[in-house]
């Protein structure tokens, strides 16, 4: 291995396939922790749902179908584009590296930029749970159509702080890989920051079947 | 050990692979599909469009085909605890009611 | 295996370790070297459970009468709950892993650091500013909710400070999850050469497991004390039943933690036993096999059984049941280790010395702990003694009785090694042995008073229960004396007239022992090579009994 390189291998590691394993098995042992921590919120959202199907429907009916597509279509091209970032990291292009993991960082400010409107909609029309909230579908209990909405801006409110964090971390990437740090024996910390980006889009995955699409066939 | 390099086109079709699942599951969501006596028939697809969307980006974008069997292990047992969680509690909120004493 | 000549019994330490290889605050502040995270642990952790402490004295100094007239009710309320909160996340789960763990376990498998050294010294910040968090609520009132923070009473209704107490809890989590995970890391990945997973410590295992349950667990916690925290300061209410919400939700998310929680501070310290067990009997653990497997599946089924802590809570009669069958199974690899304890000990070579005291303490009280364990897990028994002082008593016998005594006996045993200073071996067994027998008399008188109907977290108690609670009183007056004795020997110990302990003052097995003590920067010399198992007393020293062991003295 190149005499440069050995400034990117840890004194107590024995190799560069040590440390890269470890590396990975540690931000898989994390996300292990993100399962269990979505998890409570997707437990709840279960047991609400089942209790009350047809008044989540009607509240998940005032979701925009549409931005909510728009969003899961842009997060899965930020997966795509950080995954090509890794695999130029892997091939030490510099300069490819850098580009994937700018379009990632765009298209995750982009889903963002689309939650913060939508957010901002949902104020304008009454339906942030708290004292202000509102809810005068026929035949349906507002309470429910509340924790409805409890759980939207919970989970995807979670979800959200989660995408901030893996943009900040896509962010910081740009600084070694510009630099050039990264080849095949040293990539890991790209590696790591996609399992984390992969995982974030994963939830979304779930999130949006779940509360945009509930309501979905439903008339009006 | 060296680490295997994924050819730009597997990572292409598995992102429209995903793009159709999605496009599949709005459609699907836009029918009622309690009229084939499937109970949760909605629900039900959903979820295995998502898990299989789910499938192929730990597959492939995580790099799990290529992972040591230790990742794999990793990655089951995550969901088996979820699953834990999942049906113990449900097994509380399913089975409430059921004696038709008051409070059990 | 290194063929360096051991230093014996009263020889001072090599020049350079890892306590004098680098000076001045700031090398400790930002040091990575996990020996000296573990003594930053240390003290942090002791701090907390001298404040621990404090409230469980201010506690029993109120029930010393029936009436409440020592403080409030409502200020009674803030006493128990703080007791619980700084004991349960500030000292129980970190104290074993963060100070002993942290400590020994890249040196018990030949390696020179844990995986993710800076993920080590952050969880030690993380874990000081959750405290700083928890301080905070506690300057400004406290909280009065019970540690286990039911909804709705502390979503809607507590005006106390739960939102900073259960910041302190979430931050906590992060510092708990971020060790598990450098131990999972660092045990797969950086054993030695020749060490195969059966030939590792039975503290390895314990710490293994422990690391387990801390990572799938802890989450859990993290979402609950989110959900409240949303509920108290942004209208989320997913646990208010004025939206239709069910507060029996919260108990199962919080309890889904929580009773995996008691084996993460459990498990350690069993671990811890099984070492000084081998140690002081000078044999191998029997049925290492069974103790090892015992450890995982005590990690595996201690996540099925958390709804007997909801009995009566409203859950379905059949969630119940099922939850009090799954118990009786849990109990199952907590009594394999302690026949395969007793079953090392019996024809063992058995000494006395301070560690070997705490570790039969703890068969003892674990085992009454863990009876009245199974007794509570019985759905009838429950019914009756559900949040009494029965409860108190039996988590105690487990926490105290079997958690604290294994950390005691962990520091008096590793002591020497991190210190590289022995210290009295007279006051050493006094207060081991003022410890259990104050122990004991704080906590049994509760058992009876829990069956005789006294309720828990109850500032005042009918007249005829007084004498019981007068004996309690007395216990832990005795018991507070036993846990402040150490203070005063084993800081003794590093001044000036304390005693070299040489390499391996135990005469005990295990790569530990053959480093220096305390041991150098990068813990051995030359990397080493394994080519047995753990505990080969008969097989390396075959004639050797306690009697051969260098002379401790003092």
């Amino acid at each position: 291995m190149a005499a440069e390189h050995h400034g990117t291998l840890a004194h107590h590691f024995e190799s560069y396939d040590q440390q890269r394993e470890a590396s990975s098995l540690g931000m898989w042992l994390f996300l292990v922790t993100e399962v269990m921590f979505f998890g409570g919120f997707f437990l709840a959202y279960i047991i609400y749902r089942s209790r009350w199907p047809q008044d989540f429907a009607l509240a998940s009916h005032h979701l925009d179908v549409t931005l909510g597509g728009i969003n899961t279509v842009v997060l899965i091209a930020s997966s795509l584009t950080m995954a090509l970032a890794v695999r130029s990291a892997q091939l030490a292009r510099r300069k490819a590296t850098v580009l994937f993991l700018l379009f990632t960082l765009l298209f995750g400010l982009g889903f963002l930029g689309i939650k913060a409107a939508e957010y901002a909609d949902k104020f304008e029309h009454h339906l942030v749970p708290g004292p202000g909230f509102e809810f005068h579908d026929e035949g349906s209990d507002p309470r429910h159509a509340e924790m409805f909405f409890n759980l939207y801006f919970g989970m995807t409110g979670l979800h959200a702080a989660h995408m901030v964090i893996g943009a900040g971390l896509v962010f910081w990437l740009m600084f070694p890989a510009w630099k050039g740090r990264f080849n095949a024996e040293y990539h890991n910390p790209v590696e790591v920051v996609g399992l984390y980006w992969h995982f974030v889009d994963i939830i979304w995955i779930f999130l949006f079947p779940l509360l945009y699409l509930i309501g979905f066939h439903l008339e009006g | 050990m060296s680490v295997h390099v994924e050819p730009v086109r597997v990572y292409v079709f598995v992102f429209l692979a995903l793009m159709v699942g999605t496009g599949l599951t709005v459609f699907a969501a836009a029918f009622d599909l309690s009229a084939s006596g499937i109970p949760f028939a909605n629900d039900l697809l959903a979820m295995a469009i998502a898990v299989a969307k789910a499938s192929l980006v730990v597959w492939f974008f995580m790099h799990v085909r290529h992972s040591t069997p230790l990742t794999k292990l990793v990655v089951v047992g995550a969901l088996l605890w979820l699953v834990f969680m999942v049906a113990l509690t449900l097994g509380d909120y399913d089975t409430r009611g059921l004696l038709g004493v008051p409070g059990k | 295996m290194s063929a360096r000549v051991a230093n014996p019994v009263g020889a001072p330490p090599p020049r350079n370790n890892y306590l004098n290889a680098t000076h001045g605050l700031s090398s400790w502040l930002l040091t990575l070297d996990h020996k000296r995270i573990g003594i930053l642990y240390l003290i942090s952790v002791s701090a907390f459970f001298l404040v621990g402490g404090i409230f469980a004295g201010l506690v029993r100094l109120e029930l010393l009468t029936p009436e409440g007239d020592l403080v409030s009710g409502d200020v009674y309320n803030r006493l128990f709950t703080l007791h619980g909160v700084i004991m349960i996340f500030f000292f129980l789960i970190p104290s074993i892993p963060a100070v002993l763990g942290n400590f020994l376990i890249p040196i018990m498998i030949g390696a020179k650091d844990l995986a993710f050294p800076k993920l080590n010294l952050g969880s030690w910040y993380v874990y000081n500013l959750a405290g700083l968090f928890g301080i905070y609520a506690m300057l400004k009132g406290g909280v009065d909710t019970g540690w286990t923070f039911y909804a709705p009473f502390s979503t809607t209704f507590s005006n106390s400070y739960v939102v900073p107490t259960a910041v302190a809890g979430f931050i906590a989590g992060f510092s708990s999850i971020m060790t598990a995970l450098n131990f999972i890391v660092t045990i797969h990945r950086m054993r030695a050469p020749g060490l195969t997973w059966f030939r590792l410590p039975l503290f390895i295992w314990s710490n293994y497991a422990t690391a387990l349950i801390i990572l799938l667990g802890t989450p859990v916690l993290a979402i609950t004390l989110l959900l409240l925290i949303l509920e108290r300061v942004a209208h989320i209410g997913i646990f208010d039943p004025a939206l239709g919400g069910d507060p029996v939700l919260f108990q199962h998310m919080f309890w889904f933690y929580s009773h995996p929680a008691v084996y993460i501070m459990v498990l350690p310290s069993m671990g811890v036993v099984s070492e000084l067990i081998a140690a002081f009997a000078r044999k191998r653990v029997f049925g290492y096999k069974f103790v090892a497997f015992a450890s995982i599946a005590i990690a595996v089924l201690g996540f099925l059984v958390w709804g007997h802590h909801m009995f009566t809570s409203g859950q379905s009669v059949y969630a119940a049941t099922v939850f009090s069958v799954l118990t009786m199974l849990v109990a199952i690899p907590s009594a394999v280790k302690v026949f395969n304890w007793t079953a090392t000990l019996h024809r063992g070579s058995i000494s006395y010395d301070t560690p070997m005291l705490y570790a039969l303490g703890f068969i003892g009280l674990f085992t009454i702990g863990g009876l009245t364990g199974v007794m509570l897990g019985t759905l009838g028994i429950d019914v009756h003694v559900h949040d009494t002082y029965f409860v108190v008593a039996h988590f105690h016998y487990i926490m105290v009785g079997g958690a604290i005594l294994g950390y005691l006996g962990g520091l008096h045993y590793w002591w020497p090694k991190m210190t590289g200073r022995l210290y009295n071996r007279f006051w050493s067994q006094v207060s081991a042995i003022v410890v259990f027998v104050g122990f004991n008399l704080t906590f049994f008188p509760q058992f009876v008073l829990g069956f005789l109907g006294m309720p828990r977290r109850y500032w005042s108690y009918p007249p005829e229960f007084q004498v019981l609670n007068v004996l309690s009183t007395a216990g832990a007056t005795i018991l507070g004396v036993g846990l402040l004795l150490p203070l005063f020997y084993l800081l003794a110990s590093l001044g000036k007239r304390g005693r070299w302990a040489g390499d391996n003052p135990w005469g005990a097995t295990g790569l530990e022992w053959e480093t220096s003590s305390p041991p150098p920067t990068h813990n051995f010399d030359q990397a080493p090579i394994v080519t047995h198992g753990p505990y080969e007393y008969e097989r390396l020293h075959p004639t050797s009994t306690a009697d051969d062991r260098e002379p401790y003295g003092g």
